[in-house]
């Protein structure tokens, strides 16, 4: 067992380590910050000395590993955009982008799997059509084009929801949160929503297959001929079978959601890290772009090893095994 | 978010006396200001933004666009290289320390340190004097025309709040601290900054001991940065906020038509042009080897007649444009209707300068055009691209995002650039130094990244510099725009028209710097 951890750790840390590389050769073609920060009035000797102090004009590997060095102590430099620490900025948004991503899965669960199950149950009947044939467009759908819909039926036409931003938060202490007020939760619906979506879509689709391959299964039949109620057979049996892939992509697409809210972030003017992130790229704020992406692969890789420990936990021929560390 | 506690009192009595014209003004743009530090980055947003709650010595009138004082009561020339600047008495910052010289000199001497972005304002000043309390020297090292020009953009600090909270240096991008005043204001100005949340929301409130009496009625202003072009037009639409500073061009259509809002058009004193690479022996990727083409003037005049300036205008930039024959915007000092006049369209006449100079065949160049800088940019260079076409010029198009775009002409690597200019200081010199002079020190030829170099407008441009004489210097101005016609320096499009778009219960005025004048909007 601490073989396997270890083992994955040190994956981890190889997964990290990767990606950091690779983005830092993005780097190279986002452009120049230095144009962005001194100005259509600079002179090139303005530009050259500003480039030589940031240590923009290292070469590659130079800077590569002075961004390791600091990115192991946790020190990410400073903003050049926002002119404040890369870590206070990312714990500052972090929240936001939470609490959006949890919602968002939230939604997700509740709705995906009494659809999942209800399209199952009742295949062939028209709403299980009409249901399979919505989530068709929830898969294929672009998330920006969902967002921009729901403000427009929303906010433009109803007016009965907020467009942008996140309202009014309550600060707990380095934590900002949107679920204390009416205005927050106001704010958080459009977004929660419009992130959901894909994901919703893509449960129910999941929950749909697993329960049909279930109820197929002996057992189910065997527990109608025993004479249990279609309640228990459906509920107590089949879906608890159908939970263990679904609660394996759930987690994984936490991940997911954390990371792709940048599109539902950039639409509602929600303050999160995909937002800072989108705003850096813009400005080539390299520093806030080299730790937002080294902390959605720390994200990844944390969500990776708990649902690798999870299967350990919960499916026991693992263990039996010996623990070998192979499997996906 | 930053309470400045040390207001609250002051705001809440505020609130409390004016409940019964309290009116909120909020507004959206694209992106947030970079920060409160007045002489750190000068920044178009920033600065505009900066204005409602700093003051500088001097400003410019909303509808006039002349020199007024404010936190200076008047000036004058003792001699070519000293200017006497008296101060407005009884002025208070917002925590209630009286503004005096020393604020000024501090201020301007802050906006003179290395780290400060506003260089270009405080080009030729040699030292600042106090000489009573409420007057001040400004030295400069030779005669200088625009100094109280270059004064409306730099804001006064008090001396002692910046000493008191580390703030004597602004904020650089290098140091790993904060500076407390990138987050924090205190200036003399009719609102006073409540909170910022860098990209989330920033809060002025009304300042109810500020000196001055204004014709707006707003106690509070909410500004929300919303990137999404869409979202910050919902935004309005749903009422959420009261004016876009920046709608995209493709909603106009829809805003005018809608009955709550109301679109106001002005120009931007933004003049979009192309330059040209004057200085290399050959073009590289050009297939006409051991000569550059652009070099000869007939073949930049055959590029300019070969654009049809007013079709852009009309098609592509759907009436956001107005054509303009020179390097400068109407609203800009030294522009005259003669120096406004183009070379006509004509396709004819191009195809024949280009036969004189030997390109019958015409000729392949490097065409480079920012795509996220200007409104319209890579449509209005594709649409160019065709129009060279027709004359047998085959301009590879290259666009690029303003952040590898900018650094990439600056390397002087582009053969045919696009470049949009605007001029803070309402001065053609700012122009002039950057755009058609020989690069050299001070920021001489910083943007002239095509490298046109003629030795007879260095000298009209080192006369600009220093002739003091009003009228002397405007002719000055006016032979150097048209030596630049005459030498097709550059190829002149037009200046920008940028749109507001406000709710229609909204008054206020539209400025050609694209600023916000807070003390002239009224909520009805």
């Amino acid at each position: 067992m601490l073989a396997f951890i270890l083992r994955r750790l040190a994956q981890a840390l190889a997964v990290m380590l990767a990606v950091a590389f690779i983005a830092f050769m993005l780097f190279q073609y986002v452009g120049d910050p230095v144009t962005n920060l001194l100005g259509q009035d600079a002179t090139a000797e303005d530009r050259a000395a500003l480039r030589s102090s940031l240590g923009l004009d290292q070469p590659f590997p130079v800077q590569f590993a002075a961004f390791v060095g600091n990115a192991v102590q946790g020190e990410f430099g400073m903003s050049l955009r926002q002119g404040r620490k890369v870590s206070a900025l990312i714990a500052e948004r972090f929240p936001a982008t939470l609490e959006l991503s949890l919602t968002a899965a939230v939604i997700a669960l509740v709705v995906g799997i009494p659809l999942g199950v209800y399209a199952a149950l009742r295949r062939g009947r028209w709403l299980a059509q009409g249901v399979m044939m919505a989530s068709l467009l929830g898969v294929s759908l672009p998330t920006f084009l969902i967002g921009i819909l729901l403000i427009l039926v929303f906010s433009v036409t109803l007016g009965v929801l907020p467009s942008f931003g996140r309202g009014e938060v309550v600060r707990l202490g380095g934590w900002s949160t949107g679920f204390l007020t009416l205005d927050g939760w106001r704010h958080l619906v459009l977004p929660a929503v419009t992130l959901s979506i894909f994901q919703l879509a893509l449960i129910l689709r999941l929950v749909r297959a697993e329960m049909l391959e279930v109820l197929r299964s002996d057992y189910i039949k065997f527990a109608r001929a025993r004479g249990l109620s279609d309640r228990a057979v459906y509920f107590g049996h089949a879906l608890k079978n159908t939970m263990v892939p679904v609660i394996t992509i759930t987690g994984l697409q936490l991940g997911s959601l954390i990371a792709f809210a940048i599109i539902t972030e950039t639409v509602f003017q929600w303050p999160g890290m995909g937002l800072l992130f989108i705003q850096a790229v813009q400005f080539a704020d390299i520093p806030v772009m080299a730790a937002y992406l080294c902390l959605i692969a720390l994200i990844f890789v944390v969500i990776n090893l708990v649902v690798d420990l999870l299967y350990f936990a919960v499916d026991p021929r693992l263990r039996i095994e010996g623990g070998t560390g192979g499997h996906g | 978010m930053i309470h400045r506690i040390a207001f609250a009192a002051a705001l809440a009595a505020c609130t409390a006396a004016g409940s019964a014209s309290a009116a909120t003004f909020k507004w959206a743009s694209a992106s947030d200001i970079p920060t409160w530090d007045v002489h750190s980055q000068n920044n178009a947003l920033g600065n505009g933004v900066h204005a409602a709650v700093y003051e500088s010595l001097f400003y410019y009138n909303s509808r006039t666009f002349a020199l007024e004082p404010m936190l200076a009561t008047g000036s004058n020339q003792v001699s070519p290289t000293q200017v006497r600047v008296t101060l407005r008495p009884n002025v208070k910052f917002h925590d209630g320390a009286a503004f005096n010289a020393d604020d000024v000199v501090f201020s301007l001497n802050r906006a003179m340190a290395k780290t400060s972005n506003y260089g270009v304002y405080t080009q030729g000043i040699d030292r600042v004097v106090k000489v009573d309390d409420l007057t001040v020297d400004i030295f400069t090292k030779a005669p200088n025309p625009v100094l109280l020009r270059q004064l409306t953009e730099l804001r006064m600090m008090d001396r002692d709040w910046s000493e008191k909270n580390k703030s004597v240096e602004p904020k650089d991008a290098k140091t790993k601290d904060e500076n407390f005043a990138h987050r924090n204001a205190n200036g003399t100005g009719p609102y006073v900054l409540k909170s910022w949340e860098q990209d989330v929301k920033l809060v002025l409130a009304k300042n109810p001991n500020w000196w001055g009496k204004m014709d707006g009625n707003v106690t509070e202003v909410v500004y929300t940065p919303i990137k999404s072009e869409a979202t910050r037009v919902a935004a309005l639409l749903s009422g959420e906020v009261d004016m876009v500073l920046d709608p995209s061009p493709a909603d106009l259509p829809r805003l005018r038509n809608a009955s709550n809002l109301k679109v106001l058009d002005g120009a931007e004193n933004r003049t979009i042009f192309f330059g040209m690479d004057q200085f290399r022996d050959e073009l590289p990727g050009s297939n006409i080897k051991g000569k550059n083409p652009l070099k000869d003037v007939k073949v930049r005049r055959a590029l300019y007649q070969a654009i049809d300036v007013q079709a852009i205008a009309k098609t592509t930039m759907r009436g956001l444009a107005q054509p303009t024959g020179t390097l400068i915007a109407p609203q800009v000092n030294g522009w005259t209707k003669k120096a406004d006049v183009r070379w006509p369209y004509d396709v004819e006449a191009a195809k024949k300068l280009l036969a004189d100079a030997g390109y019958a065949q015409g000729f392949e160049v490097d065409f480079a055009c920012p795509n996220n800088r200007y409104i319209n940019d890579e449509e209005i260079c594709q649409a160019v691209s065709a129009m060279w076409a027709k004359i047998g010029v085959k301009a590879k198009l290259r666009t690029l995002p303003l952040t590898t775009y900018f650094p990439m002409i600056q390397r002087y690597e582009a053969s045919i650039y696009m470049l949009g200019w605007g001029v803070p200081t309402f001065d053609a010199l700012y122009s002039l130094q950057s755009l058609v002079r020989s690069l050299g020190a001070q920021g001489d030829g910083n943007y002239n990244v095509g490298r046109y170099s003629n030795p007879q407008m260095d000298a009209l441009i080192e006369r600009i510099k220093k002739e003091v004489d009003q009228k002397n210097r405007n002719d000055l101005i006016e032979q150097a725009l048209l030596l630049s016609h005459q030498d097709v320096s550059h190829i002149p499009l037009h200046n920008q028209v940028i749109p507001w778009a406000v709710k229609k219960n909204i008054d206020m005025v539209h400025r050609a710097d694209n600023r916000i004048e807070m003390r002239l909007v009224k909520v009805n």
